[in-house]
């Protein structure tokens, strides 16, 4: 566990403002090899980097980062957790992740604000409100908190929603999780990277990858725009741009990248104490700590690497706001922003080996990479020290496609664009 | 709802009927290039004439840069 | 009173009062004020609270880059938020509320706030509110979500009508200032189609803030051009809000409007905005900027009551002193820098400006206002004053050209970031691009307008009228250097970020700009930082010790400003949301007591009220009507698409797993289609019209994705078929008649024809006609009784319905809904809804067998993967209740009877029904190993409920699985 920070700390700091707080991370000079290397400094290759050197005992370990660390989806999401997932392969995974969140403030010595305040899905149908049961009873059957609620339940908890008449698509009910909450993202990169830091690794940013060096068909470090770095463990987790980094050693994957964008308000009085998110098309909101309703949608559609959306799926996004909470037509838009999602044939990501040894991948997260971060830094750090998957991220491997045994936990078929 | 709609890498060969094995198949359905700059591919008017047609469209900055062959 | 309101002058109409409130209390104001300047006019200078130590705050600026002046509009319940009162023209019976004040803005208990604020540094959250125990955030947060927000909404939605629309133009001017009008009047009469978009209620931009009789002539002459002239659309109150690719600029106008404009060209003639300076209390009420005080002065004719002090590091703020002087105020001016150009020493003498060289702002002194200033440098002075205007350079909105990814330059000679490298067909004019001074603006608007022109293949212009004005002068800005020590020396005003925890976040290694922003909350106010961010990038530039250029800026990103977001939305919402598709039979449905349910778009009958009480009841009479007599329900929903062609026999061949080459003439077959992954994409039931022509249904849902996708085969991949597909399904409709009484009926409706058993065997089609209406009876069950489905033009589809009823009347025909529908097919075990999921196969749903193994077939490759083969899978079965009294719910998870209940099980219940003819209830789902395990006892749990039953594997052919009632 890290350490240093408490209102202790912060009122020695008070008292004596002649001393400087010290930095929060390292930022030293890469070294010419280490025992592993992370490429990608965001929320999964922080934490990959934290659990290895935490858990696995490695003591020599780069996150080699392109820009400065954070700069990728981990501060670009809408910060929800959650752990309502039904097919095998996903279940256990985000329920060790959700249980993760619950201890990771402590764990990193960070107030990443993990908040739990519940997580609600509102269905229009009662055929909807069926595969919510199936998902719930998962739930349930798997030790996760799950519960359903009819309209009236419902209407108690969220009275905001439009119930009215004149809503275009009813209100039947919805599945609840209570622990289910949010986190505040950037604090989750600067939180692992401070713990991580405190344990030796180096973090170095400004520090792209140019290439992936190999000997037959074993990796034996990478090129950089700081010099060569030589590592036979190399672990990818650059989201969004997974395809240039794989292609560097040669591996053509079934990731395509595609822009998610995300929406927040002005800053208002509490009035949205859940995450709410919506059957009828995929919608999420929540109310930000600070007051603003950060909102997101479907990805606009198409391979893109611009970090920035089209309107006309903004628009649908805010018509999707208001069609299911009314007052949003009066709360004023304050910033729209994108960030680069891989999109995968199955919508589920990958954690494992590849053909390459000594080369791992973490990447395909699709939508849900942020509520992933600690389980994934957890069992990805596992597959890089000992080289076999973690039986939680099992089902992750890339070869799955080839062998009939995709996660589809949306049941939308095999387009990316789709997912 | 948009008027176009995305239909994916068109310079992916399509096995034809009947060709192609496990391997091919799994290629052309579940992996990508997915390159950052230009990049053909297929999209149709789906709230228009129906047409699917061929775009070069740059993925790094979104400009269109011509019809596909 | 801070501030007097001259007699004369000013561009308002001081015959016509405009009465507002502001907390209540009854104001005055005159039309042509802002909210601002009538506030200002009233004496309020405090107008709000700052948003983490409750600081009293007035207003600063005087238009888009106020960070503080921000008010609740309206009323109670549909209020408007965070409303910037600096642009909001001052209308009748306005009312405006402060925000973010408790329990009173005058008396507001939580600026004790201040007192902590050595420890509510820079990321003070992050260090903090851990303990002492997991989760103790969930015991701290109410309270401080509580303590943050600015304005209070309420839950209901807008009473405001929104509207929205697409336009089109050649050139898009953004922006009415010298420059753009420049623009506009270079292109006035020649051809090319003009917007001109400004965000203020007058057209002028800086001109409106001036007092020059040159220039304010010169706009007055342009705007009578342009008004005049055909080619050009004038838009005010108009704020270009965000650019997107393919230049789509969205426009929100006045409130209400949004459109959406497509331009050719773009003229970004956006302007700057002034920079605060940065010293201890900088935020006190009466501290505002420099040119702020200008345009209160010259556009609302308000005078500094007594002394003025401007403070300033560059040229600029001269101009307001003078402007100040000239209209009667007292005016000091502290220049931060030394060796001050000649001229403007003169010139300041001799209008009585005193001038401290080399003098920044040491402290200022008041409680709720400015009372007097204490000058730091050579001359230390206290000078008693009730305005302090500051002008610490000037920031071009850059906003929307990096909107569109054209990175930000950093110009030195004006100590300010400039567009960057351009998209082809941006153009920037004026002091957006940093060239500061009229005349400059004036020039490049027109440069650039002959650049467009030329862009557009017209003809160059010639050179229009110039106003006759001094020569521009240089900025001269000396970058100042910021205390990085003192308490309250705000850099960002809304979200209270200070000096020193810009400092702070340097010290924690927080360096990188981005880093900066979100561990500071620096410019994630509603203003986004419009006057702190190149401030704090100067002064992190200046503690890294590295050029400016290399800090760069943080990402612009739309709105520019707040924009609402019931405009953007217009009027897609409530029941606009989406669109709603009606069958052709839907206002019958309404008028004969159906209650309607949602599929998808359509509207559907879900039961009819005839059949009785409870949606429940209703649902089992219609159900029983099927089985034992004969009911008529409405199919027209169903995907109906038309494929011709002589390759149509092939190309069916290729997307379906089973043949249709050899379907024959007049005959039906039911198909499956797999997409490429080898799962099942959508069934239906496809006919032989002739050789060459087939008529295909799909299923509700599937209806739209598969006619892309048959497109999508024949149009990209085999167009050397000679095929055509055309959707049918909002042409025409269709209704189901099935039960024992099927045929009777039909030949009732249909006399003339032969629709016997032989004549129309199962699974056989005809089209006749009948009063001249084209009609196809397809011989099909969905419900596993004898049934017809009956199609035909949508036009004629009622007509047709209210026939088949009548003629069935004596034999008890009556209408069944949609919960009947799905019911009966439940029964019989054919896939549907939950069961076609996308995540099945062919065998997964017992239809493995109608895969052909002499042709290929869309998925055949993939549908042969290893674990989609494996015996365990899971597949269709049906299952019986068996425990009496108690209820099968859709959603619960089976297991063996020797299971632990814990895990994913081995299967759940994909679709439930009660069966009218087993009296038990009956379901489909899918079990490992599906029908290997029939007649085995297992369990069906749904602790969501705290229930576990006990049923039995049956097949999922519920009733007449020899199918005899099919061919009766």
């Amino acid at each position: 566990m890290a350490r240093g920070y408490s209102i202790f700390s912060i009122l020695k700091h008070a008292l004596r403002p002649k001393q400087p707080w010290p930095e929060a991370w390292a930022k030293p000079e890469p070294k010419s090899s280490y025992d592993a290397i992370v490429i990608g400094g965001g929320g999964h290759g922080l934490a990959t980097a934290y659990y290895l050197a935490k858990n696995h005992g490695l003591k020599n370990i780069a996150v080699l980062e392109k820009g400065h660390i954070g700069s990728g989806n981990v501060g670009r999401n809408t910060t929800i957790i959650r752990s309502n997932y039904m097919l095998g392969a996903n279940t256990a995974f985000f329920e060790k992740s959700l249980k993760m969140w619950e201890g990771l403030s402590h764990e990193l010595d960070f107030n990443c604000m993990v908040s739990h305040r519940g997580q609600i899905t509102v269905g229009i149908s009662p055929t909807q409100m069926d595969s919510f049961a199936r998902r719930g009873n998962i739930m349930r059957l798997n030790g996760i908190d799950a519960e359903l609620l009819d309209r009236q339940e419902l209407e108690k908890e969220l009275p905001y929603l439009d119930y009215s008449k004149s809503a275009r698509y009813p209100i039947w009910g919805a599945l609840h999780q209570p622990r289910a909450g949010t986190v505040r993202h950037d604090a989750v990169a600067w939180g692992y990277a401070r713990a991580a830091s405190q344990l030796g690794v180096h973090i170095i940013e400004n520090c792209e990858v140019t290439g992936i060096l190999k000997a037959d068909n074993t990796v034996t470090g990478v090129e950089t725009t700081r010099g060569r770095i030589l590592s036979d463990k190399v672990g990818i987790a650059v989201a969004g741009h997974t395809s240039h980094v794989a292609k560097m050693a040669g591996l053509r994957l079934p990731v395509e990248s595609h822009v998610l964008q995300a929406f927040v308000t002005e800053p208002v009085k509490p009035m949205v104490h859940h995450v709410v998110s919506w059957g009828a098309e995929l919608f999420y909101l929540s109310q930000s700590d600070k007051g603003g309703m950060v909102f997101g949608g479907h990805i606009d559609g198409f391979n893109t690497y611009t970090q920035r959306g089209q309107f006309f799926k903004a628009k649908e996004v805010m018509e999707c706001a208001v069609a299911l909470m009314p007052f949003m037509s009066r709360m004023r838009l304050l910033r729209a922003w994108g960030g680069l999602v891989d999109m995968t044939p199955d919508g589920s990501p990958f954690i494992c080996t590849t053909p390459i040894d000594g080369l791992y991948l973490n990447g395909g997260w699709c939508y849900q990479g942020f509520k992933a971060t600690p389980a994934s830094g957890f069992t990805f750090a596992h597959t890089m020290a000992k080289n076999e998957a973690h039986h939680l991220s099992a089902g992750f491997a890339l070869d799955r496609l080839m062998k009939g045994k995709e996660l589809d936990e949306h049941g939308v078929g095999n387009w990316t664009y789709k997912q | 709802m948009s008027e176009f709609r995305y239909g994916g890498d068109a310079t992916k060969k399509r096995p034809g009927p009947g060709a192609g094995g496990l391997k091919v198949w799994h290629e052309y359905v579940f992996t990508f290039d997915n390159p950052k700059g230009p990049h053909e591919e297929f999209w149709q008017h789906t709230l228009g004439c129906r047409q699917w047609f061929k775009l070069k469209r740059n993925t790094a900055t979104n400009e269109i840069l011509g019809g596909g062959a | 009173m801070s501030f007097r309101r001259l007699t004369s002058g000013g561009r308002l109409d001081r015959d016509k009062s405009v009465k507002f409130r502001f907390n209540g209390k009854r104001l005055k104001g005159l039309s042509g004020d802002t909210l601002a300047s009538a506030l200002l006019a009233n004496d309020r200078l405090l107008v709000g609270r700052s948003f983490k130590y409750h600081r009293p705050r007035g207003i600063v600026g005087a238009g888009v880059e106020e960070p503080n002046a921000l008010f609740t509009i309206g009323k109670d319940g549909t209020e408007q938020v965070n409303v910037i009162g600096t642009c909001l023209e001052l209308t009748e019976n306005l009312r405006a509320k402060s925000q973010n004040a408790w329990p009173a803005l005058s008396f507001d208990l939580r600026a004790v706030n201040q007192l902590f604020a050595p420890i509510f540094g820079a990321g003070f959250y992050y260090k903090t509110f851990m303990g002492p125990r997991l989760k103790s955030w969930m015991f701290y947060e109410p309270h401080i979500r509580h303590a943050a927000g600015l304005g209070k909404t309420g839950t209901q939605g807008t009473a405001a009508r929104h509207n929205t629309r697409n336009a089109f133009s050649d050139v898009l001017i953004i922006g009415s200032g010298p420059a753009g009008l420049a623009a506009a009047l270079a292109l006035a009469g020649t051809g090319v189609s003009v917007t001109l978009a400004e965000q203020d209620f007058e057209l002028g931009g800086s001109i409106l803030s001036s007092q020059n009789e040159n220039l304010l002539a010169w706009r007055e002459a342009t705007l009578a051009t342009l008004n005049r002239a055909e080619n050009l659309r004038l838009l005010t109150r108009a704020t270009v809000q965000g650019l997107f690719d393919g230049n789509q600029a969205i426009i929100a106008i006045g409130g209400t409007m949004v459109e959406s404009l497509r331009a050719r060209t773009i003229i970004f003639a956006t302007g700057a905005v002034e920079r605060p300076l940065v010293f201890d209390d900088n935020d006190l009420p009466g501290v505002m900027l420099a040119s702020a005080l200008r345009t209160y002065a010259n556009r609302f004719a308000l005078l500094p009551s007594k002394r003025c002090i401007i403070a300033t590091n560059n040229d600029s703020a001269y101009e307001t002193a003078f402007d100040l002087v000239t209209l009667g105020a007292t005016v000091m001016i502290a220049d931060e820098r030394n060796g001050i150009a000649g001229e403007l020493l003169a010139k300041s003498a001799s209008l009585g400006v005193v001038v401290f060289a080399g003098s920044s702002i040491a402290a200022v002194a008041g409680k709720r206002r400015i009372e007097a200033v204490m000058l730091g440098g050579p001359h230390h002075v206290r000078l008693s004053c009730d305005l302090l205007g500051m002008s610490g350079g000037w920031s071009p909105l850059v906003h929307l050209t990096s909107q569109v990814g054209s990175k930000p330059q950093f110009n030195p000679s004006v100590q300010a970031f400039v567009p960057g490298p351009l998209a082809t067909g941006h153009y920037v004019a004026g002091a957006c691009n940093g060239s500061f001074g009229t005349l400059a603006a004036i020039n490049t608007g027109q440069a650039q307008a002959s650049a467009v022109l030329a862009a557009l293949g017209k003809k160059a212009i010639n050179k229009t009228d110039v106003p006759p004005l001094e020569a521009d002068r240089g900025l001269a800005i000396l970058p100042s250097v910021s205390p990085s020590k003192s308490r309250f020396a705000f850099v960002d005003f809304q979200n209270d970020v200070t000096a020193k925890d810009i400092a702070q976040a340097r010290d924690e290694g927080y360096t990188n700009i981005e880093h900066l922003k979100r561990y500071t909350t620096l410019g994630m106010g509603t203003d986004q930082g419009k006057t702190s961010n190149i401030n704090a990038l100067a002064m992190l530039a200046n503690l890294r010790d590295v050029p400016i250029s290399q800090v760069g800026t943080t990402t612009f990103r739309p709105p520019f400003t707040p924009l609402t977001v019931g405009a953007i939305v217009g009027r897609s919402l409530g029941q606009h949301f989406r669109p709603t598709r009606r069958s052709p039979l839907h206002d019958w449905h309404e008028q004969n007591g159906a209650t309607m349910i949602d599929a998808g778009l359509w509207k559907r009958a879900w039961y009819y009220n005839w059949a009785g009480k409870t949606p429940h009841e209703a649902y089992l009479k219609e159900m029983e009507l099927v089985r034992h007599n004969v009911g008529l329900s409405d199919v027209s929903t169903l995907g109906k698409i038309d494929v011709q062609g002589k390759d149509a026999a092939e190309f069916l061949n290729r997307v379906y797993v089973n043949g249709f080459a050899k379907l024959a003439v007049g005959r039906a077959r039911y198909g499956v289609m797999l997409n490429d992954d080898g799962l099942v994409l959508d069934d239906g039931t496809t006919s032989r019209i002739s050789e060459t022509k087939f008529y295909m249904t799909t299923t509700t849902a599937q209806a739209g994705e598969v006619m892309s996708w048959l497109e999508y085969l024949l149009q990209c991949h085999w167009p050397d078929l000679d095929v055509h597909v055309t959707s049918l399904t909002d042409e025409w409709g269709g209704m189901a008649l099935s039960g024992p009484n099927a045929r009777q009926v039909l030949e009732r409706a249909f006399p003339e024809e032969d629709l016997s058993d032989s004549a129309l065997p199962y699974m056989a089609v005809k089209d006749i006609e009948y009063e001249k209406v084209p009609i196809r009876i397809l011989r099909l069950s969905f419900s596993g009784e004898l049934g017809y489905e009956i199609h035909c033009p949508a036009n004629f589809t009622q007509g047709l319905w209210e026939h088949v009823l009548k003629m069935g009347a004596s034999a008890g025909l009556k209408p069944y809904g949609l919960e009947a529908l799905a019911s009966l097919r439940i029964e019989k075990g054919h896939v549907a809804g939950l069961e076609l999921d996308h995540r099945n196969s062919l065998d997964d749903l017992g239809l493995g067998k109608m895969a052909s193994s002499k042709k290929s077939f869309v998925g055949d490759t993939l549908r042969m993967r290893e674990d989609m083969m494996a015996p365990e899978r899971w597949s269709l079965v049906g299952l019986e209740l068996l425990e009496p009294g108690k209820k099968l719910r859709g959603g619960a998870i089976l297991f063996a009877a020797k299971d632990e209940i814990k895990g994913h099980g081995r299967g759940y219940i994909t679709s439930v029904t009660w069966s009218t003819d087993l009296q038990i209830y009956v379901a489909l789902g899918l079990y490992q190993g599906g029908l290997a395990h029939e007649n085995e006892e297992i369990i069906a749990a749904f602790p969501l409920k705290n229930e576990k039953v006990r049923l039995r594997i049956v097949s999922p052919h519920f009733i007449d699985r020899e199918g005899t009632r099919l061919n009766a």
